[in-house]
């Protein structure tokens, strides 16, 4: 018994699309009987995102990836007892022969994880590769070729694996999608992007940048106070903020009268230049 | 049954999975975990030690190479104009019109033979005139030193004393043009050293200033996403990012960097205000440029004003270049306090600020900054990130070595590249006007990688005569050269110049294949046999191989059957030979196998693996000696001591023993310049060039001539810069791999046509109208190109983005100057050259307008 899983670091992921191109070459007019029949042009059984966010010059991309999510209790197995199953390595599988036809099924997974193949016919999802595993190999095709080492695959199960381990160290930064689903998804990503928000010190007197500057973000409704120093541009940021939450920073330097700002993060805010007065 | 070959590519080494004589799958080239050597090992500043591993990171492209090897596009067999008569009317005017009919390969080879043999004659000495034959390749054909351009098409076109088409220095112009007359390495064709930079950079760089360069979308040219991790190690262990560009890049969000974004060809005048300040602030290594420089005052007095009255502040920088003065301060103070690398193009030098109006100045003021700092000493480089690991350095000869040109390696009898009687030259970014106008005019020898003066070489066509056939071979000019209408107009040119025969040779239908009068199938390097190393194009770069964790030289192997009647390019021009008369001559009786043993036998490579073990295997990793020694590029300038790096084309050292064995020479402590020092005011310029207003002695920031000063921007206020693509390679895989177009970032699917995106910001697309996703027209006086929309804060306002490359030219009409619809960002780009006597391509420095398409 096993429990596979992945982790995406997304702060790693530069959006390479290697693993995008790499599942195509290895499904695309490809059977791997018993656990995937073949896809085709359009039907992509990894999606990366790309996600740009934060105004002005204070822009961040990041990726995420849409995948299945390997559920521990899936929800599309509950509904579709006789077409999908577990294997004991923990891979869902759809059974290509007994799923035809049944287009119902790809609505039955909350993530959105299962395609149509109008060619075959076939409701499809990622299989972790499962039949290169069964033939002997430790890889995903995914896995095997992310050059920023952004991902990690493995038994979540094995508390010697190096996905546990980084599992076990990381806990504080990584998270599931959608945990309230309720189907103990196996798929964990590390630092999905957040709201954050940023601005730029300047010295009112000089019309420098404002090195140093201790600037602090306390959020309204849970008190959590955050602390940084602008760097040598005078530029800060707060990252990986919740949403629709209310904020109030405080820029403080040697020399000058404090300056506090509010800032709701209904997304990110790039609260520009604060020009700080001399005391 | 399955079965795995091994291959290489621009992007990588494969393994190739074949059943039933079908490629199923394409992998990173797999190696056993036990078959990898000892792994090199760099250590960082804190003890920490870091290995690569155990894995080969190829290109992304490549993993949709079976999607091109199978594609629709390919060539299956040869075709003829349906309206070419070579016996009567040749209605060049059609060409890119009519359609074609298929023909045979004998009637094929006859009907080419019988032009050749009408074009050329004999000279009393033996060689041939065929001055009126001329060919040109694409840069990157297939991978492979028996199959690569230099040895198949080299041999056959020096064989017929043919018309050379000079190739420009197309990534690195202003490196060439300009930072040659700063530093020397004239035999590197403008780019520095990189050897050992990464050791120096985890150890001791503190700051990385990535200018004009996007290390995660070019990687390093051929070394795939090998050098990736080199950066993820440095972003984690907490070195600050800084990159300067008008787009905020794809290694700039991974590395999550502070963005300059500086507007499109004022990089100089950045770069003047930081030396400004650090003039004032008195804040430069006096020593090192005491040491080891020229011309200080000469450049301090362009920047501080005195030789022109206007000192370059960083309030006469932020005018220019939108960026805060404070910030341009604040950024040269902050590089003053710390060791900085500088990146200013992939292999050190390149990226699109050099392909600009008056590039050679950005490439010079970028050594400018780093001599300032002091190059060389432990953490200041220049330094792309993308080479400088460790490695062996035993030899095996790249494509562009003489040792593996066909038509000139020692394994040749007849060497024909040496031979070639013909004088005139043609040159690759005016060959369309020489043919319009039939004459041309132009200096230097395109690649000038034999001494500074061959620059200033003046070259005239005609000298024998007209070129009547020409000869194109792999890839589209239309996205990659500039103002590219002019290519469609050269093909239907129906003047007295006009062509009278065109050869389209290519794997697939690329979009220059539709203007020739005959097309010629070849194959595909997975058809064939070959060998190869990783990364290693040989010539101007030497040992490239430092861009990789691996040092991996492969055995090419012929996968499966050529497709449809296709062929190789060596029995291409062996057949043509053939009934030219010349088989023998061209072949030698040999087989391609023949010349990859060869090669094989001349390469150090005999002495590490038999042939027979080699071809079995598939490759070979060449591991990194255990007593591997550091010598970090310019370190020993800056310690003043002889040359020990692995440079072996620099003339100031000697090479001993094939190529790895290097001893000192007198000069050996000097750079390639007239002074053997970092010239700040360049003496060869002086000498050669002495009244060059556009480019003096000392670099100057000189306003675009096609920028945000110039009258043609009150009409057209959008700056637009094509950079090199990151899903494909040059034109390759764009258009034929049509998984590609999935990626919604190379391209967009709107009803059924996958669109080329362009960049633009919300600002600029409000005040249009134009909304994200919405098709596009950019347009100015030479063209009109659709892009769709991506309405993006990743440009500045008054700035677009949209990479160039786009493989596919696909006008609404077919006339030269129609609309295109295939994101031809280069139709729309000036042919004029980066300055009067500086002949490269400036694609960067380009003004449009954009309106909503409603087409």
């Amino acid at each position: 018994m096993a429990r596979l899983g992945f982790v995406f670091n997304v702060e790693r992921c530069n959006g390479c699309f290697s693993c995008f191109l790499a599942c195509k070459d290895e499904f695309t007019d490809n059977e791997h009987l018993p656990t995937a029949a073949a896809t085709t042009e359009g039907v992509n059984l990894i999606k990366v995102n790309e996600v740009e966010y934060g105004t002005g010059t204070k822009v961040k991309v990041d990726y995420t990836h849409s995948i299945c999510q390997q559920c521990s209790k899936p929800a599309c197995m509950e509904k579709f007892p006789e077409q999908i199953y577990k294997r004991p390595d923990g891979i869902v599988i759809i059974d290509p022969v007994k799923a035809k036809g049944m287009q119902e099924i790809v609505g039955s997974c909350p993530y959105g994880a299962i395609v149509w193949n109008e060619k075959a016919q076939l409701p499809q999802k990622c299989t972790m590769c499962a039949h290169m595993l069964d033939a002997g190999e430790k890889v995903t095709r995914c896995f095997e070729c992310c050059p920023n080492q952004a991902m990690l695959f493995g038994d979540l199960d094995d508390p010697n694996s190096e996905i546990s381990i980084y599992v076990k160290e990381h806990a504080a930064e990584l998270e599931l999608l959608h945990p309230e689903y309720g189907t103990e998804p196996n798929v964990y990503y590390r630092h999905l992007p957040k709201p954050f928000i940023c601005g730029e010190v300047v010295c009112g007197d000089t019309d420098d940048c404002c090195k140093g500057a201790k600037v602090t973000c306390v959020c309204d409704s849970c008190g959590k106070k955050m602390e940084t120093e602008t760097d040598f541009l005078g530029d800060f940021e707060f990252r990986f903020l919740p949403t629709n939450e209310h904020f109030t920073i405080t820029v403080e330097a040697p020399g000058y009268k404090p300056a506090t700002l509010k800032a709701k993060t209904h997304g990110s805010v790039n609260l520009g230049e604060i020009v700080l007065e001399k005391a | 049954m399955e079965k795995v070959y091994t291959n290489l590519t621009t992007g990588g080494p494969i393994s190739v999975y074949v059943e039933d004589g079908k490629v199923t799958r394409i992998r990173p080239l797999q190696v056993p975990e036990e078959d990898y050597p000892k792994p090199w090992t760099v250590v960082d500043r804190y003890g920490r030690k870091y290995s690569p591993p155990k894995a080969m990171r190829i290109a992304q492209n490549v993993f949709a190479e079976r999607n091109r090897l199978y594609s629709k596009d390919r060539i299956l067999y040869p075709m003829k104009r349906v309206d070419w008569d070579p016996n009567g009317n040749r209605n060049p005017q059609n060409r890119g019109k009519s359609g074609y009919v298929r023909i045979s390969w004998d009637e094929a080879t006859t009907l080419i033979a019988n032009e050749i043999k009408r074009l050329i004659k004999v000279n009393p000495d033996g060689t041939i005139d065929g001055h009126k034959i001329t060919a040109i390749t694409s840069s990157h054909h297939n991978w492979g030193i028996v199959g690569y351009k230099m040895g198949p098409f080299g041999r056959f076109f020096g064989m017929l004393g043919y018309t050379p088409i000079l190739d420009n220095p197309d990534s690195w112009e202003g490196w060439m043009w300009g930072a040659t007359h700063m530093w020397g390495f004239y035999w590197r064709l403008g780019q520095p050293e990189q050897f050992d930079l990464l050791q120096d950079a985890m150890k001791h760089t503190d700051m990385i200033v990535f200018w004009s360069n996007d290390p995660d979308s070019t990687h390093g040219i051929y070394s795939g996403q090998e050098s990736n991790i080199w950066r993820v190690w440095l972003k984690e262990m907490g070195v600050k990012c800084v990159f300067i560009d008008p787009y905020y890049n794809y290694t700039n969000a991974v590395m999550d960097g502070t963005w300059f974004p500086v507007r499109p060809g004022t990089d100089t005048a950045l770069a003047a205000a930081i030396a400004y300040t650090w003039f004032v602030d008195d804040t430069y290594d006096h020593d090192f440029v005491e040491r080891k420089t020229i011309g200080i005052e000469e450049f301090r007095d362009y920047i501080m004003g005195k030789e022109d009255g206007v000192p370059k502040t960083p309030e006469w920088a932020a005018e220019k270049t939108g960026i805060p003065a404070r910030r341009i301060r604040a950024l040269a103070r902050e590089w003053a306090s710390k060791r900085v690398a500088l990146a200013g193009g992939v292999r050190g030098g390149e990226g699109s600020a050099c392909r600009s109006a008056y590039g050679t100045e950005e490439a010079r003021f970028l050594i400018a900054l780093a001599a300032t700092q002091g190059i060389g000493k432990p953490g200041v480089s220049i330094w792309g990130t993308t080479m400088g690991a460790p490695s062996d350095y035993t030899w095996f000869p790249g494509y562009a070595e003489p040792e593996s040109q066909m038509g000139k390696s020692p394994v040749a009898k007849y060497k024909f590249a040496l031979t070639n009687p013909t004088k005139q030259r043609l040159y690759r970014l005016t060959f369309p006007d020489a043919i319009i106008n039939g004459k041309d005019a132009f200096i230097g020898d395109g690649f000038c990688g034999q001494s500074i003066e061959q620059q200033f070489n003046k070259h005239e066509y005609p000298i024998e005569g007209h070129v009547k056939m020409f000869w194109r071979y792999g890839g589209s000019f239309f996205g990659t050269m500039t103002d590219t209408n002019k290519w469609a107009r050269m093909y239907q040119n129906d003047g007295p110049y006009a062509l009278e025969c065109v050869i389209n040779q290519d794997c697939w239908f690329s979009s220059e294949t539709k203007y020739a009068d005959i097309i010629l199938p070849a194959c595909t390097n997975l058809e064939r046999n070959d060998l190869g190393e990783w990364a290693v194009g040989g010539g101007y770069t030497t040992h490239a191989q430092i861009g990789n964790n691996w040092r991996v030289i492969v055995r090419q192997m012929k996968c499966v059957e050529p497709l449809g009647e296709s062929k190789s390019d060596y029995e291409i021009f062996a057949m043509v030979a053939e009934k030219l008369g010349m088989g023998e001559l061209y072949t030698e009786g040999k087989t391609e196998d023949d010349w990859a043993k060869a090669y094989w036998e001349l390469s150090d490579l005999s002495k590490r693996i038999s042939w027979e073990e080699f071809c079995k295997k598939g490759y070979y990793i060449v591991p990194v000696p255990d007593d591997y020694e550091e010598h970090p590029a310019f370190r020993l300038y800056y310690e003043d001591r002889d040359c020990d790096t692995q440079d072996y084309l620099n003339p100031k050292i000697k090479v001993v023993n094939h190529m790895n064995t290097l001893e000192p020479t007198e000069h050996s402590k000097e750079l390639g310049t007239y002074s053997g020092k970092i010239e700040f005011a360049s003496e060869s310029l002086k000498k050669l060039s002495p009244d060059d207003d556009e480019r003096p002695p000392v670099p100057h920031y000189i306003p675009s001539w096609e920028g945000h000063e110039t009258e043609l921007y009150k009409k057209y206020p959008l700056q637009i810069i094509s950079p090199h693509p990151r899903f494909s390679f040059h034109t390759h895989y764009d258009k034929h791999a049509s998984w590609l177009d999935e990626i919604p970032i190379h391209r967009v699917q709107k009803d059924g046509y996958a669109y080329w995106p362009v960049r633009i910001n919300p600002k600029d697309a409000d005040a249009r109208g134009i909304k994200n996703g919405d098709l596009v027209e950019l347009y100015n006086d030479r063209g009109s190109v659709i892009c769709i929309a991506c309405v993006t804060h990743r440009v500045p306002p008054g700035v677009m983005h949209s990479y160039g490359c786009s493989a596919k030219y696909d006008p609404v009409v077919p006339v030269p100057g129609a609309t295109d619809r295939g994101g031809c960002v280069n139709l729309l780009t000036s042919g004029r050259f980066l300055s009067k006597n500086a002949p490269g391509m400036a694609p960067n420095s380009c003004l449009v307008e954009c309106r909503k398409w409603e087409g």
